[in-house]
């Protein structure tokens, strides 16, 4: 049943396509990771429209389906004249997406922040902005990390999804690779096989920076 | 230049802005696309309703089994929900589709949908079940004991009603995440609502109305999840501390 023979001759092509699939990876995450910031902070405004709709963006983003955003992305913008590459339209979508759930992350890291650190850096005539680089940010994102990194894991499985606009990461090319030769089973069980790996080892990673962060604190 | 020609060349070039400005507001009202789209929505509701049984039935299977004193069951549930939650979702469906009928098996896309969306949101909610056991305070079990429960009873009577008042808030967000999950299955051709989104873009080439419409629909499907839980969630906790 299992061909192995064949299974060496894609090997190559499925890792040259899982280079791709992290690349969209770390690039949609580090732009979540930026884009969650002005989201939390519209959120926590006390400038009531713009708190209104922060929460209403968020939430929209949040209970619909990635595949329809990217789908959003992907086909709409070129009619305003706004085009990307799939690549790009990916990683836009991923980071939004992501961006929106970390920006709640977030939001509860900064809820965690007792009341005396905000009135110490009041008595002790803190600009706001000093205050949030000095006093809030720095306590309020440790702790977060490892939920962070749980969101990374589950953005890693979420890359398939790029291949409905025809980016040709691990997934697609396994499609590929099995359209060619009628042999499904091999291409995409080795890319089940691939992603169980990587995400049970960064699993373990985020488990051990847990245990080291929850050490200093 | 005689006025007959000037009104020519005025009505023109309004004729011409009108052509430009459809061109870059290509946008009509879509309520002509709103049946069959919400023939695909019928879809996704009845696959998010029988995925969420599935996957309730699978948490509370699985999440016991990790809590278990046999050490099989505690393996095996332990490999289910790593394994459900280690790999992605739409290589999960890909697998299902693809390579179970080598092996004899065929579901159709419906059936595939549903068992996929099932077991991996099942594993997702079997940690939700294990971590609100868990979270029920050992003295409740020893009240139990000097009860003379017997162990079933405990469980039964004791620990899981108050375990599920913990567990509702969280699987309200599983279902948000089961109902988001759908949308995939329009990749291995079952015709929801992502799906008719899809073809109603390649016929008729209106691409603005018909996302931004699935989009909609996906986020008024989400609402009554988000409001039906934070009921329940009042009505359950009402009378408790």
């Amino acid at each position: 049943m299992w061909d192995w023979q064949y299974t060496l001759s894609f090997m190559p092509d499925l890792m040259k396509a899982l280079i791709t699939t992290i690349s969209a990876t770390l690039v949609g995450f580090l732009l979540a990771v930026v884009l969650g910031l002005p989201l939390v902070l519209g959120r926590r405004s006390n400038f009531k429209p713009l708190a209104l709709l922060t929460t209403g963006f968020i939430e929209f983003f949040r209970s619909t389906p990635l595949l329809a955003q990217i789908y959003f992305i992907f086909y709409v913008f070129p009619k305003y004249g706004i085009s990307f590459s799939p690549f790009a339209a990916g990683v836009i979508a991923l980071g939004l997406h992501y961006a929106t759930y970390l920006s709640e992350v977030y939001r509860s890291g900064i809820e965690s922040i007792p009341k005396g650190q905000w009135e110490a850096a009041a008595a002790l005539n803190f600009s706001r902005i000093r205050t949030w680089v000095s006093i809030i940010i720095p306590q309020a994102i440790p702790p977060v990390v490892p939920v962070m990194g749980n969101y990374l894991i589950g953005m890693f499985k979420d890359t398939p999804i790029l291949s409905a606009i025809t980016l040709v990461e691990i997934l697609q090319t396994a499609k590929i690779i099995g359209a060619h030769s009628f042999r499904y089973l091999e291409p995409i069980t080795m890319v089940g096989i691939l992603f169980l790996l990587l995400s049970y080892i960064s699993s373990v990673g985020v488990r051990k920076l847990e245990l080291r962060l929850n050490q200093r604190y | 230049m005689g006025v007959s020609e000037l009104i020519k060349k005025l009505d023109q070039s309004s004729s011409r802005r009108i052509q430009q400005e459809r061109r870059v507001f290509p946008i009509q009202p879509p309520f002509d696309l709103l049946p069959q789209l919400l023939r695909g929505a019928g879809i996704t509701i009845q696959l998010t309703i029988f995925s969420t049984v599935v996957a309730f039935i699978v948490a509370f299977i699985m999440g016991l089994g990790r809590l278990s004193k046999i050490r099989l069951i505690r393996w095996v549930s332990t490999i289910y929900v790593e394994f459900f939650r280690g790999t992605s979702l739409l290589v999960q469906l890909f697998w299902a589709y693809f390579v179970l009928p080598l092996w004899g098996i065929n579901l159709t896309a419906m059936q595939a949908g549903i068992l996929i969306l099932g077991l991996s949101y099942g594993a997702y909610a079997a940690e939700i079940v294990r971590s609100s056991i868990l979270a029920i305070p050992k003295s409740q079990i020893e009240a139990g004991v000097a009860l003379n429960m017997t162990q079933g009873q405990i469980m039964i009577r004791i620990i899981i009603p108050q375990a599920v008042l913990i567990m509702l808030p969280p699987f309200g967000n599983i279902i948000i995440e089961l109902l988001k999950g759908t949308a995939l299955v329009s990749l291995i051709t079952l015709s929801d609502l992502m799906f008719q989104g899809v073809m109603i873009r390649s016929t008729t080439l209106r691409t603005t109305e018909t996302f931004s419409m699935v989009l909609l629909i996906y986020f008024v499907l989400a609402l009554p999840i988000t409001f039906g839980i934070r009921r329940i969630e009042g009505r359950l906790s009402k009378g408790r501390a």
